[in-house]
């Protein structure tokens, strides 16, 4: 039971913000006329939180499949590395590596990558905090379809919890990091390329950057690691 | 638009999705050793793309118009001191959401 209380109180700042942005995201789908299962399909099959705001708009416009599938690729192309800091992790993970490959958000990069970071060595760690947060992310879309319209307070601003988690994420990886150069390097290269491209556009460019920075770096930061 | 048309669309998109995320894998996965730049680059990478996804969050701030991304400023800066002197994720992420939509909705 252990690994299950240290799982959750891991995964919980991710599922906190994943109910609620999770829930703006099913009241947006239901106010354009789609129920509850449609944002449960939506969060199980797609499961990834910036695109699937975008489809919405491509929902209600009737936008070609084609721009679908580019679109998904540009949203989405930060994750095209993601799973090289986990291709031996997830080796260990027997029948769930699909799954853990398939679920690889953000927010549970980060926190795999944390509990990497931290020296976490069970498997079953990373399967639940995979499983957390996807489960929450598909009850606040439920519930954002079923009574969001009924909440009580005003959750302007709620989405800001992703924001502050990426910050503890990078202190975190401050502390933990042999150099400070990487964490440097992606915050310069992601300002350089949002100030040239503009907020639609940057992210690729902006890891292709980092990479090939990283790649020029790499003697400098394995002497300090 | 058709119930056809919304079914194919989410299932484009989550193809996608998942070949992105699978990407990685297909290409060094079977390989028992890794090499030592794509070794270097996964253990490296996280500490950069933190950098870039805390832009990707602040990518639509208007940083030119009133208020100036003073609230987003505000909040990373409590976050960060928070952080910094209990390290436990939770009142950090929590008091700083709180504290921003105190910002927002009441004072900006």
């Amino acid at each position: 039971m252990k690994i299950w209380k240290q799982a959750w109180l891991a995964s919980l700042p991710v599922m906190v913000g994943y109910i609620f942005v999770g829930i703006a995201f099913g009241l947006l789908l239901y106010s354009e006329g789609y129920s509850w299962i449609w944002a449960m399909a939506s969060s199980i099959i797609v499961y990834a939180g910036s695109m699937q705001f975008v489809l919405v708009s491509f929902l209600s416009s009737g936008a070609s499949l084609l721009t679908v599938a580019i679109t998904t690729l540009t949203v989405n192309s930060r994750h095209l590395f993601y799973g090289i800091s986990f291709i031996e992790r997830f080796k260990k993970m027997g029948i769930w590596k699909p799954y853990m490959i398939y679920s690889l958000s953000d927010e549970t990069y980060s926190l795999l990558c944390l509990a990497q970071s931290r020296g976490e060595d069970n498997p079953k760690h990373y399967l639940l905090v995979s499983v957390f947060n996807q489960l929450s992310w598909i009850i606040g879309s439920i519930l954002g379809a079923l009574i969001g319209t009924y909440i009580p307070f005003n959750s302007t601003g709620i989405d800001f919890a992703m924001t502050a988690l990426f910050v503890v994420i990078f202190i975190e990886q401050v502390y933990q990091s042999p150099s400070k150069l990487p964490g440097i390097i992606g915050l310069a290269s992601g300002i350089i390329c949002l100030i040239i491209l503009g907020p639609n556009r940057f992210i690729l460019p902006a890891l292709i950057i980092a990479v090939t920075i990283l790649m020029g770096f790499k003697k400098k930061i394995e002497v300090t690691a | 638009m058709t119930t056809t048309y919304a079914i194919l669309a989410i299932f484009v998109s989550g193809g996608v999705t998942l070949l992105i995320r699978a990407f990685p894998f297909l290409l060094f996965g079977r390989n028992r050793e890794l090499s030592p730049s794509i070794s270097y680059l996964g253990n490296i990478l996280p500490f950069a793309a933190m950098g870039i996804l805390i832009v990707y969050c602040l990518r639509n701030v208007a940083w030119l118009q009133a208020p100036h991304g003073l609230p987003e400023i505000l909040a990373i800066i409590l976050v960060a001191l928070l952080h910094i002197w209990r390290r436990n994720n939770l009142i950090s992420i929590g008091l700083g959401t709180v504290f921003y939509m105190i910002l927002v909705q009441q004072i900006f």
